[in-house]
């Protein structure tokens, strides 16, 4: 005997599939509003940077802010240069850039070509917390820490300098430079490697000859990157730098850098429509574009030193 | 035909492989040093930060307000500030957050429009924190009014935190494999029924990691916080978030005057008298443990997930 099998059919209503399909579009269009929240944000960053350095700029002529060499905007008599801020800005980065690129560097390739798998899957989650450290507190390191450790052997080095400022970001950007570099040296593929190994190269040649080439390209990003970050850095610089406009090149001195610069007129109390406040709309907006140069000279070198595998 | 004949001697071969291979250990013990030396420098930096705050790491440190007597001072004002910013901060970054990742991963047509959506998140994960202070201030406290406070904190640090929220969902929601989409589409599925039933629910453990690592990083961000106005000395705790009366929560602390911990440390940090310093160490102690905790944290959810899921 057989059974006929019964199979009941779930139907609903059209309505309801209408309505589904409603709901659907609405949450949709929802997610795409938050998405524009990120397009928002940057056209946002520019109007405000724009919009607000304005009133500066009627009251400050660009060839002044551009060629005087003096930054006094809180003084009696006051001149608008942006020149030393710049310069503190290059000076700690260039610092910073001469720690951590070669140690970002050097780890990196130990990481990618040398280190046991197991040594770098539980090391590269701790290498990155030196990444996550709140940067008051690598502004205090570099104050209360690093400036006494480099008097003993500078003797004449000022309690406020550029240069343990510079090699504090350094090593906060350590992280930052090695692990980009590491997933570019990572995605050279292994063929490459291996023929290199069958020529007789050793790790040694084959990590600098045939990975490091075939991976400058994103080697390079992380450069860039890890400038933006130095160039970007505040409390640092507004902790152990010290506040003074100074134009100079010796990393050895105090100076201030933009970002420190616009930290201390926050914490003063300057009236809003006083041109000492806006000042830090225009230094903004200067730290913004050097940021994007650094971004698009990024993207430039990449380009062109792309290796197609 | 004529061969040319290279001839080396064996001896010199020899002595080139052994000298290269030198090399290569040498090289190998520079990388362990630059390694281990770089997380050398963080020990150092953790237990040199709780020496020289030995003496103020106490409870009455985490129960006092600021004071102008460096003995007396301690911190409650800022790390109660500190986790109402955060509040706002994940009630924020969260939703939008996760949000926009999903649509980028799972809605997003392939044209201009989602090109410029991308480009802008990354580029946004690279502009300096202090310019988005400059933002909230531009912004919040004078367009829209929300002053220095609480709300306007909160709202910056959000902003801040969106581009690595953002980028963890996408990896966690990419991670999620196709056939699972195409099993639920098969039955019948909308799409918005296939990412909420399916979608989200596997990617919880990497969306719950990007969170955490970008709250930790919200909580030592100091510079916008500046920007907007944080005060330093607070010697009053805003209004509690609960209340005993219907409806048992309010809201009134949004609109107050904030401090919080990297504040309160830059504030210690700036005073030139000794005695601040030792409050400032304290206060760094403090906040880099929290931060390292929520790191370990968040690699341990990473982990834990990892372990769980078998597609």
């Amino acid at each position: 005997m057989s059974t006929a099998a019964t199979i009941s059919t779930f139907r609903p209503s059209p309505t309801a599939l209408r309505l589904r399909k409603v709901r659907d579009r609405i949450i949709e269009s929802g997610l795409l509003v938050a998405a524009l929240v990120a397009v928002f944000t940057t056209v946002a960053i520019v109007v405000v940077l724009v919009y607000e350095s304005i009133p500066f700029f009627k009251a400050v002529p660009i060839k002044d802010f551009l060629t005087d060499t003096m930054w006094t905007p809180l003084f009696a008599e006051a001149r608008y240069g942006i020149l030393p801020l710049v310069a503190g800005t290059l000076v700690t980065t260039m610092v910073a850039l001469a720690v951590a690129i070669p140690a970002g560097t050097i780890i990196a390739i130990y990481l990618s070509e040398f280190a046991p798998f197991k040594l770098r899957e539980t090391i590269k989650p701790c290498l990155e917390l030196l990444g996550a450290v709140p940067t008051v507190v690598y502004g205090y390191f570099a104050l209360m820490m690093v400036t006494p450790f480099l008097q003993k052997f500078m003797p004449d080095l000022p309690g406020f300098n550029m240069l343990s400022a510079g090699l504090v970001i350094g090593i906060m950007i350590i992280p930052y430079v090695a692990s980009v570099s590491e997933d570019a040296m990572r995605a050279v593929p292994n063929y490459m490697r291996e023929g290199s190994y069958a020529m007789g190269a050793t790790r040694f040649q084959t990590a600098t000859r045939v990975v490091v080439p075939g991976a400058i390209s994103g080697i390079a990003a992380a450069y860039i990157l890890g400038i933006s970050r130095a160039v970007g850095e505040t409390m640092v610089v507004a902790v152990a730098a010290g506040l003074q406009p100074n134009l100079t090149w010796n990393p050895t001195e105090s100076a201030a850098t933009i970002t420190a610069f616009i930290v201390q007129v926050s914490l003063g109390d300057l009236p809003h429509d006083s041109i000492g406040y806006q000042s830090i709309f225009a230094a903004g907006l200067v730290l913004m574009l050097m940021t994007l140069v650094f971004n698009i000279a990024g993207f430039a070198l990449t380009r062109k030193f792309r290796e197609a595998y | 035909m004529n061969a040319a004949v290279i001839s080396v001697p064996a001896d010199s071969i020899r002595a080139g492989v052994s000298r290269r291979k030198i090399l290569d250990r040498v090289f190998v013990m520079i990388g362990l040093c630059f390694l281990f030396g770089a997380l050398l420098i963080l020990v150092i930096l953790f237990l040199d930060l709780v020496r020289d705050g030995s003496a103020k790491l106490t409870w009455d440190f985490l129960t006092s307000f600021p004071s102008r007597n460096a003995g007396r001072a301690g911190i409650l004002s800022a790390w109660v500030g500190t986790s109402l910013i955060m509040l706002v901060t994940a009630a924020v970054a969260m939703p939008v957050g996760v949000a926009a990742a999903v649509y980028l991963e799972e809605y997003a047509p392939k044209n201009w429009m989602t090109a410029v959506i991308e480009i802008n998140v990354t580029n946004l994960a690279g502009v300096p924190s202090i310019i988005y202070g400059l933002l909230a201030l531009g912004l919040f406290v004078y367009q829209f009014n929300l002053g220095q406070s609480i709300a306007a904190a909160g709202l910056t640090l959000a902003l801040l935190i969106l581009p690595i929220v953002i980028v963890a969902t996408r990896e966690a929601v990419r991670a999620v494999p196709r056939e699972i989409r195409e099993a639920a589409y098969a039955l019948g599925a909308t799409r918005w029924e296939v990412t909420a039933h399916h979608v989200l629910p596997y990617s919880v453990g990497g969306i719950l990691t990007g969170m955490i690592i970008g709250l930790s990083r919200a909580i030592g961000e100091t510079a916008p916080l500046i920007t907007i106005g944080a005060l330093s000395f607070i010697a009053f705790l805003p209004e509690s978030p609960f209340s005993s009366e219907f409806p048992f929560f309010s809201f009134a602390w949004l609109s107050e005057a904030f401090t919080a911990m990297p504040i309160q440390m830059f504030n210690w940090v700036s005073r030139p008298d000794p005695a601040f310093q030792v409050n400032a160490a304290a206060a760094g102690a403090i906040l880099l443990g929290m931060t390292l905790l929520m790191n370990g944290i968040a690699i341990y959810v990473r982990y834990r997930y990892r372990k769980k899921i078998n597609w």
